[in-house]
């Protein structure tokens, strides 16, 4: 009878029809939630939960919801300086890690994982504490309102610019840096035409990690914003206490978009083998 | 690699910016929470005042931390739930991690970022959209409707009851598996991928099953993934604020809502101070954990 029995080969598990049914499954659950909320931001109907027609009224509606705009405008502000700020340190450091060794090395390095590993929350009533005790100015005009926010998230996404660019750098021949000394470069100039270019991909993708990280972070913000400074996910939350309603789901589908863009952008740099080597 | 000492104007340069911002934004700010932690509400003119505080350098806010039955309850609770949404999520993980390890290579990377997309999205808008699924009128309750009503059941025992899904501990589980799923993937799939397949050959055709092969070869082969991915998701679960706050209501609060609360509402700075750095201390007997069992398991290999 063992003729009969179709062959299967032992270690093909992800041939197995139950292996393949159960990742199906656990795939369609991990997406079910997001892509319904995406879905019925298109539905005419308050009620939510049932199709009554396409309609894109409840954009219109966020779009002209003010509170919701201003705090889109300061999130996409926060971010971007964020992001510039964050890449920046987030290199240095990576380079300093890449290229000396120095005492207390591993304990440095530590101390930079630091903002990464610790819960959230942590960090968020660390900020709050900070800003309110050292009488940190509250009030300012806009964008200087926002800087206590964009300091906190500076200080929390740069260790991850950090890892990226040194991932990168690990992959680097030392031997182009000192060709390039030997040939009577100048530490700058090593720098701007050996290190850079093949460090770019790497920068890219920090910034990138830098922006979503920035765009989406709500436990520290919402320790940090007050009053006049609201961002997108501190806006949603208020909003989302009250009820679900396709407004909400209209703006959140707006930064699910912009956050799979940067997503696939950050894949596209990051695919190996390109646009890196000089 | 070189040494700091032969170019040190290029390593100042390198090493001033981030420490500082690390030490300024980040480091003293944690330090004013730990001084905070042993202070009490000041009395200005035998009155409790609301603002301000004084370091007395009392340990109350500990000992009523570690003694109030309240609160022993609430951490007691947070521990439990995070202890059972890691569980379920290595549990879910497992074959998942283990389906791409075993696909094509073509497949895979496609697969390993199928489930690790949903990570790069906003955490509350994928714990909000979990509200839709599962409220009174949500998609779930509907869905059961729908089934009930095609099954002629309501004209057996009368119209369908909606569940009450939310704000409840069972809502708490499944949005922290939902939303920490991908660090236990990771992980997991680290260690399925380097499996040495021989291994599993030579256990099959030693006349083993698939189950035994699976417990006596795979998982032992597979535990410095398991305990990377048990600690990398009980972590965030423990000191995760948004999930409960959203999907638990009123009943179902956990330490980060305790905090969170004590920073707010309540306005006892002190105390949610003292609170905060005792989940800081478990993270970080966590972490020293994970350290301590993988360098265990790869002195073993």
């Amino acid at each position: 009878m063992r003729v009969l029995r179709r062959w299967v080969d032992p270690l093909d598990y992800a041939g197995r029809i139950w292996m393949r049914a159960f990742f199906g499954v656990v795939f369609i659950l991990l997406y079910a939630p997001v892509v319904l909320m995406m879905a019925f931001s298109f539905n005419d109907s308050k009620r939510n939960i049932v199709w009554r027609g396409f309609t894109t009224k409840y954009y219109e509606k966020a779009w002209n919801n003010d509170g919701l705009i201003e705090a889109f405008i300061n999130s996409l502000t926060i971010a971007a300086i964020n992001t510039i700020v964050a890449t920046i340190l987030g290199a240095m450091v990576a380079l300093l890690l890449w290229r000396f060794r120095f005492p207390f090395k591993s304990a440095y390095e530590g101390f930079m994982a630091l903002p990464i590993v610790i819960p959230e929350i942590c960090m968020g009533v660390a900020m709050l504490a900070f800003f309110s005790r050292i009488g940190w100015p509250t009030g300012l005009p806009w964008p200087l309102n926002l800087s206590a926010i964009t300091i906190a998230h500076i200080a929390f996404s740069f260790p991850f610019v950090a890892i990226v660019v040194r991932a990168r750098m690990a992959g680097f021949n030392r031997e182009l840096e000192e060709a390039s000394r030997d040939l009577g470069a100048s530490e700058w100039q090593t720098f701007r035409h050996v290190i850079f270019p093949y460090m770019r991909p790497g920068l890219v993708g920090g910034a990138l990690l830098a922006f979503t990280l920035s765009l989406d972070d709500f436990v520290i913000t919402f320790f940090t914003s007050g009053p006049e400074t609201v961002t997108f996910p501190v806006k949603v939350y208020s909003m989302v206490r009250f009820s679900v309603t396709p407004e909400v789901n209209a703006a959140s589908t707006v930064l699910v978009v912009i956050t799979l863009i940067v997503a696939a952008l950050m894949l596209r740099v990051q695919r190996p083998g390109q646009g890196g080597s000089p | 690699m070189e040494s700091y000492r032969k170019n040190q104007r290029v390593f100042w340069v390198l090493a001033g910016p981030g420490s500082f911002w690390l030490l300024f934004f980040f480091l003293v700010p944690l330090g004013m929470v730990w001084i905070l932690s042993f202070g009490e509400k000041a009395v200005i003119d035998g009155k409790i005042s609301i603002t301000e505080t004084e370091i007395t350098w009392t340990l109350a806010n500990y000992v009523r931390a570690l003694a109030d039955p309240v609160y022993l309850v609430i951490m007691w609770k947070s521990i439990w739930i995070s202890a059972l949404a890691t569980m379920l999520c290595l549990i879910i993980a497992y074959p998942v991690a283990f389906v791409i390890s075993f696909a094509s290579p073509r497949w895979r990377p496609w697969l390993l970022l199928a489930v690790i997309l949903p990570f790069w999205i906003n955490l509350l808008i994928r714990t909000y959209a979990l509200i839709a699924v599962f409220r009174i009128r949500g998609y779930v309750n509907f869905t059961l409707e729908w089934i009930y009503d095609t099954l002629w059941l309501d004209g057996l025992f009368g119209p369908f009851e909606p569940l009450e899904l939310l704000y409840n501990d069972f809502a708490v589980v499944v949005g922290l598996v939902y939303v920490f799923m991908p660090f236990m993937v990771l992980p997991l799939y680290a260690s399925i991928e380097r499996l040495d397949r021989s291994m599993l050959e030579a256990s099959l055709d030693l006349g083993a099953s698939q189950v035994a092969t699976f417990l006596r070869v795979t998982v032992p082969l597979t535990m410095p993934g398991i305990v990377s991915g048990l600690i990398l998701v009980f972590i965030p679960c423990l000191g995760s604020f948004l999930t409960a706050d959203l999907l638990g209501g009123t009943n179902a609060t956990m330490i980060g809502n305790v905090i969170e609360r004590q920073f707010k509402a309540a306005n006892d700075w002190p105390f949610g101070a003292a609170l905060s750095f005792l989940l800081m201390y478990v993270t970080f007997g966590a972490l020293a954990l994970r350290a301590l069992l993988s360098r265990d398991a790869e002195a073993r290999i």
